[in-house]
């Protein structure tokens, strides 16, 4: 049986990537990508907690936060698709317009 | 709902229905405006329906009988104000649906002739049911501020209408006019509503009338005559009457419905509505008097000189509702609302006669183009025709029995309501209040009656009488004589109508006298007068039956006068020549009443170029100074700070992250450390 630990370990290493991921990274869907990342990791300590504890408490969050991270990625895919429509590029640090 | 709820509903509805009717489908379909036919029938039946549905009302109502109420829906709940959309059928609203919606019919379909061949056809007819909506809502509203919205809807459709032409600046204009004269009095009328509520806690008129003793007696006078200012707005009386004249730039057939049928009519029928109001205060029963009287001769000598055929009549019309307002401040309730109705008929019959006249001379207008001569003429002045009763038998007949019922000969309608009016303000002079003033005014309108009977018949010989004075003056124009024809079936129908009730509409209302000296009983052979005895406070008549033979002749003798005088001047067309002798003789007098007094002028400079200079002195400052300095102000401090702070926002999204992460990162190290 592997330890709670391991579990929390690899949780924190996902999301610190995802973190990664989003502060550096310009392509839009690869930052998009990396939230999701960020998110299944909070998902996995979630499950970890849940079996270490015997309460399914948190497996229904996970749930929720599942469903709510595919309505956000459609939201998020059609902004990103209307951007590129307009500008031609997904590339974040030209996306400024509204700026001052 | 009962079936007369049912039917009031149905009465308000359908003129409501042609205009949306006629108005959306011509506003979104180019083939439906072409379809003539069928959009005169719509806007016809959709008087007509309402018509039938009074005259079921009119037959099963009796005399004396109790109003019906027909309660639709509640419109306004706020705190202990509540007003209904709701209807009150009695005696007084039931006769003046009638007129309304009767003349009112008699009117569109003469205009399926006389609109035919204007652009705006489908418009034009969608406007006039709006007109009736408007004014059925007036008539039959069961409190003050429903009777307010039919106020203003008519307001509305009278700018609409008067400005129908409006690619024509001085038609757009006389529109304007029309508006803002009215908008004048309705302010005073708002001011009395608010004043009334205050007092009685209600707009409904059966329970402002039942709880007259609770509004003190000096708010009784100023609701009155704030009253008396909203109704001279509408009915064109002194002060506000200057705008009636104008009115004229509109389509005759509007000209016939504003003037005989609706519109002007209304301050009328609000005072007779309010009688019982308007007795309490023998001040203002006074003032609506004097105005009436006033206004009656003012117009009337104006009328003598003007040229122009629907001007006349316009100023005929406001002289013949000042006839009416003193009916009103003489206590006869009824004899004004007699007149009303008579006035309806033969007024409308002159208007759309006049209509048929103009239609005609435009028709040699166009005649005279075609043949590729370059005329121009107005074909509304009276000084171009003469002799046109050979060429329109029709309208000629109809306009010269208009003309007698307007002068007031005997045995037409006009004789026995102008007769009625006199009669009573003769009797006011004995009455309890003001006394040897009322007879004065009866003197007023003995002249008044004299002046109408002369105005009336210039006009009439002036245009049917003599030669055909177009090709006299306009030598170009030789022969044009041919192009003139009576008018098409639509438009004959309608005058012959209306002909036939200014000659019959008199027998409403035969004094009671008549038959009371010959029987030696009190007959009460007044229809009118049985028929509104409980919806008015008259006051009685207190004259002997010789008295009333006396005035009767009085005024048979002076209409008779006018006439015979008018025959000898003009009974030979020749207009213009009795028109000089007129100037010579009156001298400056003539020159005023052809300058109307100077009151449009009086106006212009007393009101309208104050308010425009202060308004571009002193408020076009104040609001490019103070007013708009203060938001300039709040603007500018915005952007200050705007200024300094923008910078932060750097548009990166990643530079956002970080300081998410950042700021993450600093409140999660302060809760554990």
């Amino acid at each position: 049986m592997i330890g709670i630990d391991w579990f929390l370990a690899l949780s924190a290493l996902l999301f610190c990537i995802g973190v990664i991921g989003v502060l550096i990274r310009k392509n839009a869907i690869v930052i998009f990508m990396c939230v999701e990342l960020m998110l299944n990791a909070v998902n996995l300590s979630l499950i970890s907690f849940s079996s270490h504890y015997g309460n399914v408490d948190g497996q229904i969050l996970v749930f929720f936060s599942l469903a709510i991270a595919a309505a956000e990625a459609v939201v998020g895919l059609a902004i990103i698709i209307a951007i590129f429509r307009n500008n031609l590029s997904v590339d974040i640090s030209k996306i400024n317009l509204l700026r001052w | 709902m009962d079936s007369a709820t049912t039917l009031t509903t149905l009465i308000i509805l359908f003129p409501l229905l042609g205009f949306l009717i006629n108005g959306l489908l011509g506003l979104y379909s180019d083939s439906f405006r072409n379809k003539k036919g069928l959009i005169g029938a719509i806007s016809n039946l959709a008087v007509f329906i309402p018509f039938a549905i009074a005259v079921y009302f009119f037959v099963n109502m009796g005399q004396g009988s109790e109003p019906i109420f027909a309660e639709l829906f509640t419109w306004i709940e706020v705190g202990s104000f509540s007003v209904d959309i709701a209807y009150q059928l009695d005696q007084l609203s039931v006769m003046m649906a009638l007129v309304v919606t009767g003349v009112g019919f008699l009117i569109h379909l003469y205009s399926i002739g006389y609109m035919w061949h204007d652009e705006g056809y489908w418009k034009f007819f969608a406007y006039l049911n709006l007109f009736i909506f408007a004014m059925l809502n007036l008539v039959l509203a069961d409190n003050m501020l429903l009777l307010f919205l039919g106020w203003e809807g008519v307001g509305l459709c009278s700018y609409l209408l008067i400005g129908f032409w409006y690619t024509d600046m001085a038609n757009s204009a006389a529109g304007s006019k029309a508006f803002w004269y009215n908008r004048v009095g309705d302010f005073a009328f708002l001011i009395a509503m608010f004043l009334t509520f205050q007092h009685v806690g209600s707009l409904d008129f059966d329970v402002v009338l039942a709880n007259l003793e609770s509004i003190p007696a000096d708010d009784t006078f100023w609701i009155g005559l704030l009253m008396l200012i909203g109704a001279t707005g509408k009915s064109a009386q002194i002060p506000l009457f200057v705008w009636l004249p104008d009115a004229m730039a509109g389509p005759t057939s509007v000209s016939a419905l504003i003037h005989a049928a609706t519109m002007v009519t209304s301050g009328i029928y609000l005072i007779s509505r309010m009688s019982e109001m308007f007795v309490m205060s023998p001040e203002i029963m006074m003032i609506i008097a004097v105005v009436g009287a006033l206004t009656a001769i003012v117009a009337a000598t104006i009328a003598i000189t003007q040229n122009d055929i629907k001007r006349v009549l316009a100023y005929s019309t406001v002289s013949q509702l000042g006839y009416m307002f003193l009916a009103l401040g003489s206590g006869a309730f009824t004899a004004a609302m007699f007149h009303v109705v008579t006035h309806a008929f033969f007024k409308a019959c002159l208007f759309l006669g006049s209509g048929s006249v103009i239609h005609a001379m435009e028709h040699v207008e166009h005649g005279l183009h075609d043949e590729g001569k370059d005329v121009h003429f107005d074909p509304q002045d009276m000084r171009f025709m003469g002799g046109l009763k050979e060429y329109m038998p029709s309208t000629y007949k109809t306009f010269l029995i208009a003309t007698i019922a307007i002068s007031g000969i005997p045995p037409l309608a006009g004789f026995f309501s102008k007769d009625e009016i006199l009669a009573f303000t003769f009797n006011a002079g004995f009455g309890e209040f003001a006394g040897t003033l009322y007879l004065l005014l009866w003197g007023v309108g003995i002249v008044t009656a004299f002046l109408t009977a002369f105005y009336m018949f210039r006009l009439t010989f002036g245009t049917f009488n003599g030669s055909f004075k177009l090709p006299e003056k306009i030598s170009e124009a030789a022969g044009a004589e041919k192009y003139l024809h009576e008018s098409p079936k639509t438009m004959t129908i309608p005058l012959w109508t209306l002909g036939g009730l200014s000659v019959f509409g008199g027998f409403l209302g035969v004094p009671n006298f008549l038959l009371a000296t010959f029987t030696h009983q009190e007959e009460h052979i007044n229809l009118l007068h049985n028929w509104l005895y409980n919806v008015t406070a008259d006051y009685g008549l207190t004259l002997s039956h010789s008295a009333e033979w006396i005035l009767m002749f009085i005024s048979i003798g002076i209409a008779v006068a006018g006439v015979f005088i008018a025959y000898r001047m003009y009974g030979s067309g020749d207009t213009e020549e009795s028109d000089a002798k007129l100037a010579n003789r009156f001298g400056t007098l003539y020159q005023t009443w052809k300058e109307k007094y100077s009151i449009d002028e009086f106006y212009e400079g007393v009101v309208v170029d104050p308010v425009v200079r202060m308004s571009e002195k002193g408020l076009a400052k104040f609001d490019m100074k103070i007013v708009d300095g203060i938001v300039n102000t709040v603007g500018g401090v915005v952007r200050l700070f705007g200024s300094v702070f923008r910078y932060i926002q750097t548009g990166v999204t990643s530079s956002y992250a970080l300081a998410l992460v950042l700021g993450v990162i600093i409140v999660l190290s302060m809760l554990i450390l």
